[in-house]
């Protein structure tokens, strides 16, 4: 059994999507709700052993798979994870459960394509979070891109189709770039397309820069960095709650692996003479989206700009070179600790701002104002995810920002000084927006219509805000696994590949 | 020295073509004595023949190359499985197209009998190793197609688009054998070896043949669709009826794929220096006109139109990199790229119905709620084209990325790749107007269950060719292998 769990954390979302589609259409919507929380169950299920059967002080992969795939070009079905890609399988499987469960009732219309398209997303993200063939990988993170736009497209707002053709042209462009870097490291490899040995390879300083502007292409826009972030307000606010909610999550979060496992690995020299591009986007995206978080008037769009922002921190934490040559420890394991972080903060964040669109079917926040008078406890929960957003001790938002202020202030005082800006910005905006959307008097009729969680909601709210809270307050089951990881990682990025 | 022999002339080599003529004239002759209420007669007496040929020619498979009438044709795995594709790509032509034909009044023995010639002159093609056969081969499959194009008699959309195809068609015809005729003159030869024994020894002239080989590639261009000398295609695409568009569209980029592996790749590889940079330009050229003028397409047969001739550029990028690898990517991607054609012709024939075309893109609004797998086919037709993973279309790009790369081409990868993005929208937007959209039609769709069942064989065969494609492309490159490198 344990031989074939990544395949497993794979496949079992994927069959139960197809499951799900099979009852067909809105007269079996039942069916398909309790199938896919099945699913989503068996999907995490069996991916929780991956953290119980995970060998910490074992740095390289684990539960390596590997079967040859396309013999013609040396293509394998090898999968494995270690510290960096583990915790982001289980994360991601979590999530689904609570998009499922999150989209019980609000979604109406095609719940089977609805749910099944969620599934199989899961399925196709461990893929890639667990593939270690680059094409491999590159199907994972490609495939994925069909249910998304379908997804956004079909039960997203009123400017659906434009966010939806966006998003997908936004990330078909950087990934296409990436796969013919694929098959050329692949030549250069001697016709390997394994990413330990796209690793391994020495390369020259000319082609690390050329490999590194396509993996910016493909991850940045992930990520998203300023400036190619564009895209994300614009998908995000159309999203319906679930979409939002795994894009937050998990997608981001699989562009910024991808600068873990594939720019930094593979080109150091260039990683390191250019860390300073990498870090000034970075920055930008801390002070410069925060303010512009400030100003939004939708609070999904705040919440957007806000994950930006937050994901600059990520990328800053990648690249702070200590002497300009090795990794600093703290940044990296402080960012990998944001990306979890923000996977859990986010993901309540979205869904909160979809529990109260549901009812009031606006997402403005001049439309409410005194909802804590009439949702208490969803004022309660709220307030927990607010703070977690602002980065508040105690909470998992502040772990991970945090480690990598630590971090930076090693490398550079002025980058930790910009970077820290985030705590006072991000609780000006989160905070503000919470105290004009929750506290006040009753504000016009809807709010006072308003009816507090029901069951199905104060579930979801409740295992996030333990995550939320079990994370900031004891986050050594998170560090101690990805810590043998992180240092390979930075031993491999201090040696120079060049010749 | 030609003394014709019976048994120099080897003719069991070509059996199936001999099969497939014989029973096109047997069908030819039935035909005149059916009446109207009987043709499905001839339609089973079509798809009968059509089976067997199949059958005659895998078990006339082998790997060695055969070799008949005096050394003017050949049987090579190249032929062989190339035949092949042709005639799967024909019987999806003929199923999904019956209805159709049907309710237009063109179920009539012309169908079947110009089709099956068409057929054949496609496998002449493909078997093809002296000059003169290759261009017989070429203008029996054109005469039939011009004559196919018109079959709508009444049709002036019809018979214009014919008239269009049968000029620019004649004029393509000429400047090939105007071409090969200088080829004849520097290698004073008509035989692929010959010429391409000559060229290794030095002993041909070679400016009279890189003339020759520019008219040889401008009629190949005009055949294939590349631009510049791609301005029929839309006409045609759009004027035809759509199960002739779908026959124009699919089995015939293979014949053309294994004619110009004759012509370029077999007698001509020792000139492959002065070719290349003609299909290169031919290539870029293709990708970006085709998918930029495809994003301007409301009807979407002239959107497929303009998208083959992106496709044939990614296709002409294969051969251009002369290797075995960049000719088996290019092989892959004709017979990939067949299938997956005649599956989105095939939804458009399978969406029409008397009096309705369903060829303009907005007749695809809401098809997923009109019928979910019918959209869902659509979706992997337009993904498979567009090469997002895990549809077949995928690896049939990054085969040809593979090639291009391995002959540091890099920035000629990044323009096919680039121009994969561009052409990522157009086949998003159909995908946006099935899904995202509220029907505007309300009308049942009225297919027959055997061509829904072949058109989700066929659609399924995109997924699991994407997700095995192993062995069709190990069979497709032992095949290339075979028929280019053990020779005579």
């Amino acid at each position: 059994m344990t031989g074939n769990l990544l395949s497993l954390t794979i496949w079992v979302p994927i069959v139960a999507g197809l499951v799900v589609l099979a009852t067909g259409g809105d007269r079996n919507a039942n069916a398909a709700r309790w199938l896919a929380v099945l699913g989503a169950l068996a999907g995490l299920l069996v991916s929780v052993p991956l953290y119980t059967g995970f060998d910490s002080l074992h740095g390289g992969l684990q539960f390596v798979e590997s079967t040859p795939w396309i013999t013609m070009f040396n293509i394998n079905y090898a999968l494995g994870v270690d510290g960096l890609s583990m915790l982001f399988v289980i994360l991601n499987s979590f999530t689904t459960l609570m998009v499922v469960i999150a989209g019980w009732q609000v979604i109406q219309s095609r719940v089977a394509q609805y749910m099944a398209a969620f599934l199989i997303m899961s399925g196709l993200i461990n893929g890639a979070f667990a593939a270690t063939d680059a094409i491999l990988f590159y199907v994972f993170f490609e495939a994925m891109l069909i249910p998304m736009y379908l997804i956004i497209g079909v039960w997203g707002g009123p400017n659906r189709i434009y966010a939806s053709v966006k998003f997908f042209l936004y990330t078909l462009l950087g990934s296409l770039l990436t796969l013919v870097a694929f098959v050329y490291l692949y030549m250069q490899a001697g016709g390997s397309f394994v990413i330990a040995d796209f690793q391994r390879l020495p390369l020259g300083m000319g082609a690390q820069v050329m490999l590194l502007i396509a993996f910016f292409f493909a991850f940045a826009v992930k990520v998203p960095m300023w400036p190619v972030h564009t895209w994300l307000p614009d998908a995000h606010v159309e999203a319906p709650t679930g979409g939002s909610m795994v894009l937050a999550a998990i997608t981001l979060k699989l562009g910024a692996y991808g600068f873990l496992r594939f720019a930094l690995p593979i080109a150091p020299d260039a990683a390191r003479e250019y860390a300073w591009v990498f870090i000034i986007f970075s920055l930008i995206a801390v002070v410069y989206i925060g303010l512009v978080a400030l100003v939004q008037t939708d609070m999904k769009k705040l919440v957007a700009y806000s994950s930006i922002s937050h994901m600059g921190f990520v990328t800053l934490g990648f690249f702070m070179f200590a002497g300009g040559t090795q990794l600093n420890p703290y940044a990296v394991e402080g960012a990998i600790v944001q990306m979890v972080s923000h996977g859990f903060v986010s993901a309540a964040m979205f869904f909160c701002i979809g529990v109260m669109y549901d009812r009031v079917h606006s997402r403005k926040i001049a439309d409410y104002g005194g909802v804590a008078n009439k949702m208490p406890i969803f004022a309660a929960f709220m307030m927990l995810f607010a703070m977690a957003n602002s980065g508040l001790p105690g909470t998992s938002g502040f772990v991970g920002e945090f480690m990598v202020i630590l971090g930076a202030v090693q490398v550079n005082f002025w980058y930790a000084f910009a970077a820290a800006t985030t705590l006072i910005f991000g609780a000006g905006y989160t905070l503000w927006m919470y105290k004009r959307v929750i506290f006040g008097d009753v504000a016009n009729v809807h709010v006072a219509e308003l009816k507090d969680v029901n069951k199905r909601e104060f579930l979801v709210l409740a295992i996030l805000a333990i995550a939320v809270l079990g994370m900031g307050l004891y986050p050594k089951p998170f560090t101690e696994v990805m810590h043998q990881s992180v240092n390979d990682l930075i031993w491999h990025v201090s040696q120079s590949k060049l010749q | 020295m030609n003394i014709m022999t019976w048994s120099s002339l080897n003719a069991g080599v070509a059996t199936p073509e001999i099969f497939l003529l014989c029973a096109t004239c047997a069908i030819l002759l039935i035909d005149v004595f059916l009446s109207d209420a009987k043709r499905h007669i001839s339609y089973v007496l079509t798809l009968a023949t059509l089976v067997a040929t199949g059958c005659l020619l895998v078990a006339g498979y082998s790997l060695q190359p055969l070799l008949a009438f005096n050394g003017m044709f050949v049987a090579d795995p190249l032929a062989s499985l190339s035949k092949l594709g042709m005639v799967v790509g024909v019987i999806l032509m003929l199923v999904y197209g019956r209805g159709y034909a049907v309710a237009r009044g063109l179920f009539r023995g012309e169908l079947f009998t110009l089709t099956l010639c068409a057929l054949l002159g496609m496998m002449v093609m493909a078997s093809a190793v002296n000059f003169v056969v290759l261009y017989v081969g070429l203008e029996l499959l054109s005469l039939s197609l011009y004559a196919l194009v018109a079959l709508q008699r009444d049709s002036s959309r019809s018979t214009e688009a014919a008239m269009k195809y049968f000029i620019l068609g004649a004029l393509a015809s000429g400047l090939l054998l105007y071409g090969m005729s200088m080829i004849y003159g520097a290698t004073q030869s008509l035989d692929v070896f010959v010429i391409s024994q000559k060229i290794a020894n030095d002993e041909a002239n070679r400016l009279l043949a890189v003339f020759g080989i520019v008219f040889i590639v401008t009629g190949l261009g005009f055949k294939l669709g590349a631009v510049p000398f791609h301005m029929w295609a839309p006409d045609v695409y759009d004027g035809a009826p759509t199960l002739i568009s779908q026959l124009i569209g699919s089995a015939p980029k293979v014949a053309a794929f294994a004619f110009i592996m004759r012509i370029l790749a077999q007698a001509l590889e020792g000139f492959a220096f002065d070719w290349r940079s003609m299909l290169m330009v031919l290539a870029v050229l293709s990708l970006v006109i085709g998918n930029l003028t495809a994003i301007a397409q409301v009807n979407i047969k002239r959107m497929f139109a303009y998208s083959t001739i992106s496709h044939m550029g990614f296709l002409l990028l294969g051969i251009m990199a002369a290797t075995p690898g960049g000719y088996a990517a290019a092989f892959f991607y004709a017979m990939t790229y067949m299938l997956t054609a005649a599956a989105g012709f095939g939804i458009i024939m399978l969406l029409s119905r008397e009096g309705f075309e369903a060829d303009q893109i907005a007749d695809f609004r809401g098809l997923n709620k009109r019928s979910p797998w019918f959209a869902a086919m659509m979706l992997i037709v337009m993904f498979s084209m567009a090469g997002i993973p895990v549809f077949v279309g995928f690896f049939a790009k990054l085969a040809i990325i593979q090639a291009l790369v391995g002959l540091g081409l890099v920035w000629l990868a990044v323009i096919a790749v680039l121009m994969s993005v561009i052409g990522a929208f157009y086949y998003l937007r159909i995908v946006k107007v099935m899904y995202f959209e509220d029907p505007t039609d309300a009308a049942p769709i009225a297919a027959g269950t055997d061509a829904k069942l072949v058109l989700s064989v066929n659609c399924l065969l995109l997924l699991v060719l994407g997700m095995m494609p192993d062995r069709l492309l190990t069979a497709l490159t032992t095949a290339l292998q075979f028929s280019l490198h053990t020779g005579l």
